[in-house]
């Protein structure tokens, strides 16, 4: 099924995905075509927002999108070997929200951490914040996190956290309403580096417990 | 070194160019002059590339004194009857200031941001190639504070040929901004309710976006979060309070509140001038396409 292009006011258009590798496929193959008129393209949960350089060239990007969706490139293939080795991120796992989540997923603090540190996840976009990743594809039992009822105003620099299909870093201290399960040293945006962002949109990460 | 000196700031000064486009992939909103045309019409006029710095200034009151050379400087934006050594001089016009001579905007009567342009630009160190400063991030030099120097660039070749440009008066009554609906209008029970509404600004509108206060738009599927989406200044996110919030230029690049409406690019910049307690009129400029209907051209 083509994925559907929605008008995003009238300097952007919006793509439907089905899922995250469907996104990531997709953000890819626009980029990839090289469209004039492109200006950017943010790829979100289920969605790829793409930005043109103005307005007047909304209607032609709408046809020369839809030609690229309707060609073969777009569609996620198996998963190709990474080119990049995972990213590997120490973590100690003593968050404040860690007993609740646990008891509530039915499962120890030991079977949780163990499910967060056991599989690779994958950043499927970034926002919120700058070097925020919204990471994917982590161990089932983890996929259907809910938020706090409560956001904290205040989530330190470093905390480790869940939410839905997700889980992330927060970058810098901000007001939060994932589950915090654990923090750590990783310093997951720099403005000095020349790789500002420790994470970008399809690397891949592994957690592991710091002993 | 040519600079100038703050004396006083007024409300928020900040340094502003065209912002940082193109690295919403890592997080970073594009930022950027909240008045893009009150901005470029500044560099143009002092013939500035139209990316060079500017001082943004919100609700006027901004003094300096220039040190060290003559400076050519523009105010544009919010009429703030803009003076050297108190004798005021034109809007959106070129004027000669020489050194040790003070020049102080008042406070507008008519919209919120003035930008004071000046030949060469503002130059502090760009931050991921950008002198703008994102005020939710944090990104970019410092809000401006009493004794700052600030750097006056090079001046580059072409010199000032247009004394004066015509601007039309920013409104100071009720508003009308065009709106082209979606992508996420059906979120709505009644997603017309935004057009038909008189709206007013919040006084908690900031340049992460103009909250507007009126009769909150109700949500067809409240418990249900919509799966974060990238966001541009212009979008009117409803949140589950039902207050719209026009975002501006320091928005979060993804957000997970549903976008009724995308006020039309030509008129965002009209945005960066409303006022606390301006009624605010929307538009629809296209024809909503009823909930069930494929949403796809």
């Amino acid at each position: 099924m083509t994925p559907s292009i929605r008008d995003y006011g009238d300097r952007a258009l919006l793509v439907e995905c089905g899922s995250t590798d469907e996104v990531l496929a997709l953000a890819g193959a626009v980029r990839e075509a090289g469209l004039p008129d492109v200006a950017e393209v943010v790829p979100g949960a289920r969605t790829v927002l793409v930005t043109l350089t103005g307005a007047e060239r909304q209607a032609p990007a709408r046809v020369l999108l839809a030609g690229l969706l309707a060609g073969p490139d777009v569609r996620p293939g198996p998963a190709a070997e990474p080119a990049v080795a995972a990213v590997t991120i120490d973590v100690v796992y003593d968050g404040p929200d860690l007993p609740d989540l646990a008891a509530r997923l039915q499962m120890s603090v030991g079977e949780l951490v163990a499910a967060h540190t056991g599989t690779a996840w994958r950043v499927g976009f970034c926002g919120f914040s700058p070097g925020f990743a919204y990471l994917v594809g982590g161990d089932v039992r983890l996929s259907a996190v809910p938020r706090r009822a409560e956001p904290r105003p205040r989530v330190p620099t470093g905390s480790v956290a869940l939410a839905g299909e997700f889980s992330g870093v927060y970058p810098r201290e901000s007001p939060g309403g994932w589950q915090l399960i654990g923090r750590t040293d990783r310093v997951m945006w720099d403005v000095r580096r020349s790789q500002p962002a420790l994470l970008a949109p399809g690397d891949r990460v592994r957690f592991r417990a710091a002993t | 070194m040519i600079a100038l000196e703050v004396l006083r700031t007024g409300g928020p000064a900040l340094l502003e160019d065209l912002g940082r486009p193109g690295l919403a992939h890592l997080g970073v909103t594009r930022s950027g002059a909240a008045d893009r045309s009150a901005h470029t019409l500044a560099n143009r006029l002092l013939a500035n590339p139209d990316d060079l710095a500017t001082v943004e200034i919100t609700l006027g009151g901004f003094t300096a004194r220039v040190r060290g050379g003559a400076v050519d400087i523009a105010v544009t934006g919010a009429e703030s009857a803009a003076a050297v050594d108190g004798v005021p001089f034109g809007a959106n016009a070129v004027q000669r200031v020489r050194a040790g001579q003070v020049i102080a905007l008042g406070t507008p009567v008519r919209g919120l941001r003035s930008y004071l342009g000046v030949r060469g630009g503002f130059a502090a160190d760009p931050v991921l190639g950008s002198r703008s400063f994102d005020t939710l991030s944090g990104l970019g030099p410092r809000p401006l504070r009493t004794g700052d120097v600030v750097p006056v660039g090079d001046p580059g070749p072409g010199f000032p040929q247009t004394d004066q440009a015509p601007v039309g008066p920013i409104p100071a009554g009720a508003v009308e901004l065009r709106v082209i609906p979606g992508p996420r209008d059906e979120w709505m029970v009644d997603a017309d309710a935004l057009v038909r509404t008189r709206w007013a600004v919040s006084d908690r509108s900031d340049r992460v976006g103009v909250r507007l206060t009126g009769e909150p738009l109700a949500r067809r599927w409240p418990a249900r979060e919509l799966p974060s989406e990238g966001a541009l200044r212009g979008a009117i996110q409803v949140p589950p309070g039902g207050q719209p919030v026009i975002l501006g230029p320091d928005h979060p690049v993804t957000g997970g509140y549903p976008v009724v409406g995308v006020v039309v690019d030509a008129d965002t910049d009209l945005l960066a001038q409303l006022r606390p307690g301006q009624q605010v009129r929307l538009r629809w400029i296209r024809p909503r396409i009823a909930a069930g209907t494929p949403a796809g051209w």
